[in-house]
C-alpha cells in the first residue's frame, strides 16, 4: 500500500462546505414546497435565502479557482475507458475485477464521475441558480414580461432539487465502491488515497 | 510531525471552515429587521383651540337648529360650500365606474344595498344620518347652506343626538322623550371641536340599522377598546380619532367605502403613515407588492360584537296566531328572525374571505338587470395580472331579496313609514304595495311580479388592526391545508400551497427508482463477496 494525494485543501473545504450548503437548501426548500415542518416556513424561507447566497458566493469562488489552478480538466468528459467503467460498475464489481482506472492528482474523477459531475455544474446548479433568483427576485407586474404566476421556473426548480436528491443517493451509494468501502470517503477527508501496490503501478 | 500538521490542516478544512460557512449562512440568514416604529402625535392634542362659549352670537336663544348653523358660518364662511360639495351631504358623487361604464353620479342617494336595500325613499329613517335637517322626502333644499347639520359632527359634549325616525332632525319640545331629549344648543355650540371617535362613530358604527350591523370592523366597542381589538383606536394605546388616518382638509375626508365609491383616490391608507416598506426586513416588506398590509394584520373582524353575515329577507313578513310580528333569537342573544326584516346569520371573530382588489369598483345601478347569481351588488376590480392590484381582506355580506321577475331588476323597497297604513313593509308586512311604492317613488318601472334572489355586497376589511403579535403567521397561507387562508384565491404560484402534481410525482419516482437501484447494486455485491471467497 502506498498514499497518493488526490484532493487538495481547497478541494475538501469545496467539498464539505458546499454539502452542508446544499443539504441545508434541500432541506429548507422541501419544507418551502410543503413537504414537512422541521425549521417553520419563515425561518425555512429565510434560510433557503441565505443558503442560496451562500451557495452562489461559494460557487464563483470555486469557479475562479478551477480556472486559475486548471482543476477544471478534471471535468472534461472523454470516452476513453467510458465503456470499461460502465461494464466495471455493471459487471465487473461484482467480479473482484480491478478498477479499470486509476485516480490521480491530475485525473480526479473517472469517464463517468466526469460526466455525472460536468451535468451537475452546467445543468442542475446553474438551473437551480437561475429560477431560484426568479422566484426571489422577479415580481410580475413589477417586471415587464408576465412570467405567468412563475409557474415554469417553479416547476424546474422543484425537478431540480429531486433530481438533485437522487444524485445525492447515488452519490453517497459510490464512496463505498473504492478499493475499501471507506477508501473514497477517507480521501476526501484526508485528502490522500490508498493505493494497493500492483503490478502496473509499481 | 508532518503527520500533526497534516491532521491539523485536514481538521480545518473538512470540518471548522465548512462549520464557519453554514454559522455564517444560519446567523445572517436567520436576522429580521426590526419593524420602523412610528412616532405620531394625535391631532387631538394638536394646537390650541378658540374658546367658543366667549361668543355673544352662541349665548343667544336658539329656536331652530338651522340657528346654530347660521350662527357658525357667521364666523365659518365659505365651509357651506366645501361641506355642501361633499359626499356627505350630497350622498353622491360623480365618479368613473370601471369596465368603460363610464361617468355617473352615484352614492347612498341612488345606489341599492343588500342591507335595507336602499336609502332613496326610506329617508325618514335612513337621512337622519345625513348632514342635514330634514331630508324627508324629494323637496329638501339642498341649496339652503342653514340645512347642514354642524353640530352631529363638531360636538364634544356627546350630548347632542338627531331623533330616530325624523329625517334627522333632532328633538323638538313637542316631540322630546328621555332618549332624545332637546338639544341644549348653548352648551353644545359652545363645546365644538375636531370630530371625535363618538361624531363619526354615530353613523358609520350603525349603518343597517344596529351596531356593526355592515361593516364588522367598524363598532362601538372600538370607543373604548384595547390594543387587541384596534391598536390604533385603543384605549391603552394611541387612542387615535378616525381623522389621525381619515386625515381632512376643508372638509374634505380621506377614505373610501367600496360599498358607494369606486375610484383609486383620496384614500385613507397604512402607507401614509407607516411607508410601504415599514418591516425594515425584504422577505416581508416585498409581500407589500401583492398583499395589502390588511391582510396579515387583520386576521379577524368583528372582534366584540358579531355582524351581519347573512340576511335574507325572502322570510321577512310572518305573524304568529295571534296575527303580531314574531323575533326569534340565537344563541349570541342577537335576532335571527324579526317578522319585519326576515332572517338574519350574525357572526363575531370572523375570518375574512381574501380577494385581488386594485382600488376600483363597479356597482349595480338602477338601470342594470340581473346577469349572474349572486346578484353582485357591487364589484372589487383586480387581479393577480393588475399591477396595482393587491390581496385583501374583505367581508362578503350575502343577502336574499326582492326582484322584478319580469325586467330583471332588484327593486326598491318602502320599508319605512311613520305610521301604518301607508304600505311600509315594516308596518303593514306587505310586499307588493312596499315594492310598489319603492318603485315609484324612485320612478322606476315595475311589472307587479317580484320575486327573491341571492345578493352579495363586498366590504375592505380596513379596521380593527391587531397588535404585532397576532397578525397571520406565514403558514396561514402558504399552507397546503383547505384551511389555508388564501385556498380559494387561485390563478398565480404560492409558494407552500401550490405545487405541480406531475412534477412531484416524477421526483419521488426518481428518488425511489435511486434508492432500489443502489439497493439491488449493494445486495449483488454481497453476495458476489460472498461467492468470491
Amino acid at each position: 500500500m502506498r498514499k497518493i494525494k488526490i484532493f487538495s485543501r481547497f478541494e475538501r473545504f469545496w467539498h464539505w462546505s458546499q454539502m452542508a450548503v446544499v443539504i441545508l437548501l434541500t432541506l429548507t426548500g422541501f419544507e418551502i414546497h410543503g413537504n414537512y415542518e422541521m425549521f417553520g416556513f419563515e425561518h425555512a424561507v429565510r434560510l433557503h435565502n441565505a443558503a442560496a447566497i451562500t451557495f452562489i458566493i461559494l460557487g464563483f469562488i470555486t469557479i475562479f479557482w478551477l480556472f486559475v489552478t486548471g482543476q477544471y480538466q478534471n471535468f472534461i468528459p472523454t470516452r476513453n475507458k467510458l465503456k470499461e467503467q460502465i461494464n466495471y460498475y455493471a459487471i465487473g464489481i461484482f467480479q473482484n475485477a480491478p478498477h479499470p482506472t486509476q485516480k490521480t492528482a491530475t485525473n480526479k474523477l473517472n469517464p463517468l464521475q466526469r460526466i455525472i459531475y460536468l451535468g451537475l455544474l452546467i445543468l442542475i446548479f446553474p438551473v437551480q441558480t437561475i429560477t431560484g433568483l426568479l422566484y426571489m427576485y422577479y415580481h410580475y407586474p413589477e417586471n415587464p414580461i408576465d412570467a405567468s404566476g412563475l409557474w415554469i421556473a417553479v416547476i424546474t426548480h422543484t425537478l431540480g432539487a429531486f433530481l438533485f436528491i437522487a444524485f445525492l443517493i447515488v452519490h453517497v451509494y459510490m464512496t463505498s465502491t473504492g478499493h475499501r468501502i471507506t477508501t473514497n470517503v477517507k480521501a476526501m477527508i484526508s485528502g490522500y488515497e490508498d493505493e494497493p501496490i500492483t503490478k502496473e503501478s509499481t | 510531525m508532518n503527520k500533526t500538521a497534516q491532521k491539523l490542516t485536514t481538521f480545518l478544512v473538512v470540518l471548522v471552515l465548512p462549520a464557519l460557512v453554514i454559522f455564517l449562512t444560519v446567523h445572517f440568514g436567520l436576522r429580521k429587521g426590526t419593524p420602523i416604529k412610528m412616532e405620531y402625535q394625535v391631532r387631538a392634542e394638536m394646537g390650541k383651540k378658540v374658546d367658543h362659549s366667549e361668543f355673544e352670537i352662541l349665548k343667544q336663544e336658539f329656536k331652530r337648529p338651522q340657528d346654530v348653523t347660521a350662527a357658525c358660518l357667521s364666523c365659518h364662511n365659505k365651509r357651506d360650500d366645501e361641506l355642501m360639495a361633499s359626499a356627505h351631504w350630497k350622498w353622491e358623487r360623480e365618479t368613473n365606474l370601471p369596465n368603460g361604464r363610464g361617468k355617473v353620479n352615484i352614492g347612498k342617494k341612488n345606489l341599492l344595498n343588500n342591507f335595507c336595500m336602499a336609502a332613496d325613499g326610506n329617508n325618514g329613517s335612513c337621512m337622519r344620518c345625513h348632514i342635514g335637517y330634514g331630508w324627508q322626502d324629494k323637496s329638501f333644499d339642498f341649496s339652503d347652506p342653514n340645512n347642514i347639520d354642524c353640530l352631529v359632527c363638531h360636538d364634544n359634549t356627546n350630548t347632542y343626538k338627531k331623533r330616530k325616525n325624523s329625517a334627522g332632525m333632532p328633538a323638538t319640545a313637542e316631540n322630546a322623550s328621555a332618549e332624545f331629549p332637546v338639544p341644549d344648543y348653548n352648551y353644545v355650540s359652545q363645546n365644538v371641536g375636531k370630530p371625535k371617535k363618538e361624531n363619526c362613530g354615530v353613523c358609520h358604527f350603525h349603518g343597517g340599522g344596529g351596531n356593526n350591523v355592515k361593516h364588522g370592523d367598524l363598532e362601538e366597542a372600538m370607543l373604548n377598546c384595547s390594543r387587541s381589538v384596534d391598536v390604533h383606536m385603543a384605549k391603552d394605546g394611541k387612542d387615535m380619532a378616525c381623522n389621525d388616518c381619515h386625515l381632512t382638509e376643508n372638509h374634505n375626508i380621506k377614505g373610501r367605502a367600496y360599498s358607494v365609491s369606486s375610484e383609486n383616490t383620496n384614500r385613507s391608507t397604512c402607507e401614509q403613515c407607516h411607508t410601504s416598506a415599514p418591516h425594515n426586513d425584504k422577505v416581508l416588506d416585498m409581500h407589500n407588492i401583492k398583499v395589502a398590509c390588511q391582510t396579515c394584520h387583520i386576521p379577524i373582524y368583528a372582534k366584540v360584537n358579531p355582524t351581519v353575515m347573512y340576511w335574507d329577507w325572502s322570510v321577512a313578513g310572518k305573524r304568529d296566531a295571534n296575527g303580531n310580528p314574531i323575533t326569534e333569537y340565537d344563541n349570541q342573544h342577537k335576532y335571527s328572525y324579526i317578522s319585519i326584516k326576515g332572517h338574519f346569520v350574525w357572526n363575531d371573530n370572523v375570518k375574512p374571505d381574501y380577494a385581488w382588489f386594485n382600488g376600483t369598483a363597479d356597482h349595480y345601478l338602477y338601470e342594470d338587470t340581473i346577469k349572474t347569481i349572486p346578484v353582485k351588488i357591487n364589484t372589487l376590480m383586480g387581479s393577480y395580472e393588475d399591477k396595482e392590484s393587491k390581496i385583501w381582506p374583505i367581508k362578503i355580506h350575502r343577502g336574499k331579496q326582492p326582484y322584478d321577475t319580469i325586467s330583471k331588476q332588484l327593486v326598491n323597497v318602502k320599508v319605512f313609514a311613520n305610521k301604518k297604513g301607508e304600505g311600509a313593509f315594516w308596518e303593514d308586512l306587505r310586499w307588493d304595495t312596499a315594492i310598489y311604492l319603492g318603485m315609484q317613488y324612485t320612478e322606476r318601472e315595475y311589472s307587479g311580479k317580484f320575486d327573491f334572489v341571492q345578493t352579495e355586497a363586498y366590504w375592505p376589511i380596513n379596521h380593527q388592526v391587531s397588535p404585532k403579535e397576532q397578525t397571520l403567521k406565514c403558514i396561514d397561507c402558504h399552507t397546503r391545508s383547505d384551511e389555508g387562508r388564501l385556498a380559494k384565491l387561485s390563478g398565480f404560484y404560492l409558494p407552500g400551497r401550490d405545487y405541480a402534481k406531475a412534477a412531484d410525482y416524477s421526483g419521488f419516482a426518481i428518488i425511489i427508482i435511486s434508492i432500489l437501484g443502489v439497493l439491488i447494486h449493494s445486495i449483488l455485491r454481497i453476495l458476489a463477496r460472498k461467492n468470491n471467497l
